[in-house]
């Protein structure tokens, strides 16, 4: 079979690739476009590891298909960060030491951001529910909890004072 | 070169024991961190592995033919195209391996041992070529019964893995072959007269299933062989130098002729300390002339890498009526996988080690099964024998009518015990730890309908060895401080904090790196919860050097004797009174004149660390069980160790947390579960399930800083001992709560129904 041609806006910049129908938009990130921050744990939606936004919602993109992003927009961590400064998601993380090895945590970071982005003030509980999907073996999920919820005040602070 | 005893203890420490932000940590949230699949050359072709779908068969014939023949497949190699090598043992810090079986299991051999043991591999253009070469290969099997529970695989009529294997370790060698590898005995005193000395005896079967390390990361590496024999490889492990011996000893290459860059490890836990991929990846090279990149996936890395042993373990306990112990015996069965070298013997030497005994036996047996071979798994063998013993100890103590910790204080080991393994221990913490977990505000809290606690102890020894640190001063006075120990938890910042601290420089002008094999001396793998120990004073004593060549060189500037300049606060001092009044000299000014004074300012430290001290764990649990479904919830988790001294209490908090989550999950979800022909059937995370945020509370880690004075800084390792108590802490904490002893891992909602069920009729 032929391939496809895919246009598509990743992180906010028009992007076209040749994509085989069957590739996930997982691999086509990763091999087409070479953003390799997006990491692939299970290839079937089980960790996480590969979350992005599509049109603002999170999905896991080794179960979406290239042609499926086809006019649509994709968020992946490669464009949390605006102009070399961490969002303070990222930040947060850091400061806590909410990863150790650091092979979930940019799934775990585009997950976090879609919760802010709806529920600026989530509780623990919620946190851990929405977080559920993804997989972190290294840390036992408390300082990421931690680090979520240090996130959200001072976003709650940014917003107030804006 | 070896350790410094005895130190004098830095008074003031500036940077150890506070919490900066790691080196590496705005690579790894923004996604630039480069992991073992992340790597990408020109050319590059795609290698997958084609695998038995039997768990026990005979390899009649491989028929490659057709996959070469198919457009753009560049390679297939087979076990034909390694070299067979003979039985020899190689001594790799934590474990041993065999480096006959290590290359047998990268590359099946005459038989399949296990479903999902490789049989072949090719490398092609595209994922899609190499998936159709796959079906193209035609293997010829003979299907042979096959044997995976571990008692079932001691018995005389099973299955038999390896012809040639009499079980080693007893009075005398066997007649006949078995699939026991060996046996080991640790014994002290007189049990018989222990046991009859006891008031009271308390007698346990516990049993455990293989677990998966659970990495986030699979494995994946790229590999070029170059046509002159020159080898490089990129990969994701727990140690490049490891990757390089054990591919120059399956490929049988000059080890000097292979270049190993290592990636950023997506987690390892000890499953990665060997090698699956590498060699094969090499060897597709090598026949194609490409570099070849190989990426398992989920489903492989269940069926064919990890895990840890599934066993069965017996425990008997014999006390005075006091709670002085009297005698205990255990018996430890190990599942090794398809190749000998089960965690047993750690099992069998931590088994007891929290206790102070005159009369114990321990006994393991390695046994052979048809299951991935076994890999360390965070303080291998040492979890699945606590919780056989934990379990019985809170048995005891419920018969006794004595709290459970107490029991564990009045038999507990400390400074001048031998230790059941051996030695005598020295600066130990373990009743200190025991208190903390007494004193923490979770044990007296109350608990509701339901609800249980459980407490548990676990030891581990942790480990020194070989390793080497470089330290390079800048011409502004910043440092580059070079290591050959992957960064699997946050060593980079621990490294450059302990370098900061010698050097009297803040933290952030010190830059961390993991080098590659050519660009660093030898260093043993980051596992046993070395790292920070030995690689740590590596980089100290190569810190020291620097400061002392520093010391020189400002004498030489100020025409003193060497003696009369001191280092502090990162800058000389001079302390020759006729010279009053000079200024000291900052390390920025000393490097500035660097070449005036002989050169570069450059240290390398090879050393073998000894010394490494122990660490002790008690952990306390809270659950509740819902006895509609048998679901277990932890409440509360409170988590005590014994850390020497925390270099990055951020970092070493971490992996309590983490050891706790993993425990938990062997505890109550994870187990590799078989069909009857032997076929894992829960190949992935969803039928695999690893504890996720909402299976778990906050863990609280209580660190109990007893400094080792074997390191510079009092650490020792932290990273193994918090995953040895959960899975008695659990067990204990739903003892607690439903009135009766659960005995079989994991304690899954329809095990536990039964048993409520059973109860209530």
């Amino acid at each position: 079979m032929s391939k496809q041609h895919i246009r598509a806006v990743v992180n906010g910049d028009p992007v076209e690739f040749l994509s085989d129908p069957g590739t996930t938009l997982l691999d086509a990130l990763r091999d087409e476009l070479r953003l390799t921050g997006s990491k692939e744990g299970c290839g079937s939606g089980d960790c996480g590891a590969c979350s992005v936004l599509m049109d603002g919602r999170l999905v896991c993109s080794c179960l979406v298909l290239a042609p499926e992003v086809e006019g649509r927009r994709i968020d992946t961590i490669e464009g949390m960060a605006q102009g070399g400064v961490l969002h303070p998601l990222q930040q947060k993380f850091i400061d806590h030491a909410a990863l150790q090895c650091g092979f979930c945590t940019p799934g775990l970071l585009v997950a976090a951001k879609a919760l802010l982005d709806v529920n600026p003030d989530p509780s623990e509980s919620q946190i851990r529910y929405w977080l559920a999907g993804n997989l972190c073996r290294c840390t036992g999920y408390d300082k990421i909890v931690t680090a979520v919820q240090d996130a959200a005040a001072e976003l709650r602070q940014v917003r107030r004072a804006s | 070169m070896t350790d410094v005893l005895n130190r004098p203890s830095t008074p003031q420490l500036k940077v150890v024991g506070t919490r900066p932000v790691r080196p590496d940590g705005v690579d790894k949230v923004t996604g630039a961190a480069t992991y073992g699949a992340d790597f990408h050359l020109p050319g590059m072709l795609v290698g997958k592995i084609k695998r038995s779908p039997h768990a026990h068969a005979r390899i009649v014939s491989i028929d490659t033919r057709a996959a070469l023949a198919l457009p753009g497949v560049k390679a297939v190699v087979t076990a034909a195209d390694l070299p067979d090598l003979a039985s020899e043992e190689y001594e790799a810090g934590e474990s041993a391996s065999n480096l006959r079986d290590l290359s047998l299991n990268v590359m099946a051999r005459r038989k399949a041992l296990y479903d999902g043991h490789a049989v072949a591999a090719v490398a092609a253009t595209s994922s899609a070529i190499a998936d159709a070469a796959l079906d193209l290969i035609k293997v010829t099997y003979e299907v042979l019964p096959h044997v995976i529970d571990v008692e079932a695989a001691m018995a005389p009529d099973a299955p038999l893995l390896h012809a040639h294997m009499f079980t080693e370790g007893l009075d005398e060698r066997p007649a006949l072959p078995s699939n026991i590898a060996k046996r080991n005995q640790i014994k002290g005193g007189d049990i018989d007269k222990g046991f009859a000395e006891a008031d009271v005896i308390v007698e346990g079967r516990y049993t455990t299933q293989a677990v998966h390390q659970g990495y986030i990361e699979p494995h994946a590496c790229v590999a070029s062989f170059a046509a002159d024999g020159q080898c490089q490889v990129w990969s994701s492990s727990q140690g490049q130098f490891m990757v390089r011996t054990y591919c120059a000893k399956v490929l049988d290459l000059d080890i000097a002729s292979i270049r190993v860059t290592p990636a950023e490890i997506g987690g390892g836990f000890g499953g990665k300390t060997t090698v699956y991929l590498e060699p094969l990846a090499l060897a597709l090279s090598r026949q194609s002339g490409a570099p070849v990149k190989m990426v398992m996936t989920r489903e492989e890395v269940f069926r064919a890498t990890g895990p840890t042993s599934g066993a069965v373990i017996l425990v008997k306990l014999g006390a005075k009526t006091d709670g002085k112990l009297t005698a205990a015996e255990v018996e430890l069965k190990y599942q090794a996988g398809a190749f000998s070298g089960s965690p047993v013997g750690a099992g069998s030497m931590t088994a007891l080690a929290v206790y102070a005994l005159e009369n114990f036996q321990i006994t393991g047996w390695d046994v052979v099964t048809n299951s991935p071979k076994v890999a360390a798994y965070r303080a291998p063998g040492a979890p699945i024998a606590a919780f056989g013993v934990e379990s019985a100890i809170d048995d005891l103590a419920l018969k006794l009518g004595i709290d459970p910790i107490t029991l564990r204080e009045i038999n507990g080991v400390k400074d001048g015990v031998k230790a059941v393994y051996g030695p005598t221990f020295r600066n130990i913490g373990y009743l200190e730890t025991l208190k903390a977990i007494k004193d923490c505000p979770q044990y007296t809290a109350p608990l509701g309908p339901n609800q249980g606690r459980g407490v548990a102890a676990g030891f581990w020894f942790n480990v020194g060895g070989e390793s080497t640190a470089a330290v390079h001063i800048s011409e502004d006075g910043t440092a580059v401080i070079a290591t050959g120990n992957p960064d699997i938890g946050g060593s980079r910042a621990s490294m450059a904090m302990m370098a900061a601290e010698v050097l009297g420089l803040p933290v952030e002008k010190v830059r961390p790196i993991v080098a590659d094999t050519a660009s660093i001396g030898f260093s043993m793998l980051t596992g046993g919860s070395r790292t920070t120990f030995a690689t740590g004073m590596a980089v100290v004593q190569a810190a020291e050097k620097i400061v002392a060549e520093l010391k020189r060189r400002a004498a030489v500037i100020w025409d003193v004797a060497p003696d009369m300049v001191t280092w502090e606060n990162g800058a000389a001092v001079c302390l020759d009174p006729s010279k009053e009044g000079l200024r000291p000299l900052p390390l920025a000014g000393l490097a500035a004149q660097s070449a005036k004074t002989g050169g570069p300012i450059s240290a390398e430290v090879s050393l073998n660390a000894q010394g490494a001290g122990p660490g002790f764990a008690v952990h306390v649990c809270d659950v509740e069980v819902d006895p509609e479904t048998g679901h277990v919830t932890v409440l509360r988790y409170t988590a005590a160790q014994d850390v020497g001294k925390a270099i990055h209490p951020s970092y070493v908090e971490g992996q309590i947390q983490g050891g706790v989550a993993q425990g938990v999950g062997w505890a109550l979800n994870e187990e590799y579960i078989f069909d009857s022909e032997g076929k894992m059937e829960n190949a992935g995370f969803l039928d695999y399930r690893v504890p996720v945020a909402s299976d778990l509370p906050m863990i609280d880690a209580i660190m109990i800083e007893v400094p080792n004075p074997r390191h510079p800084y009092g650490a020792k390792g932290v990273g193994e001992a918090p995953i040895i108590p959960p899975l008695a802490a659990v067990a204990n904490a739903v003892r607690g709560a439903i009135g009766v002893r659960m005995c079989d891992l994991p304690l899954s909602p329809p095990k536990i129904r039964a048993v409520i069920d059973a109860k209530a009729s």
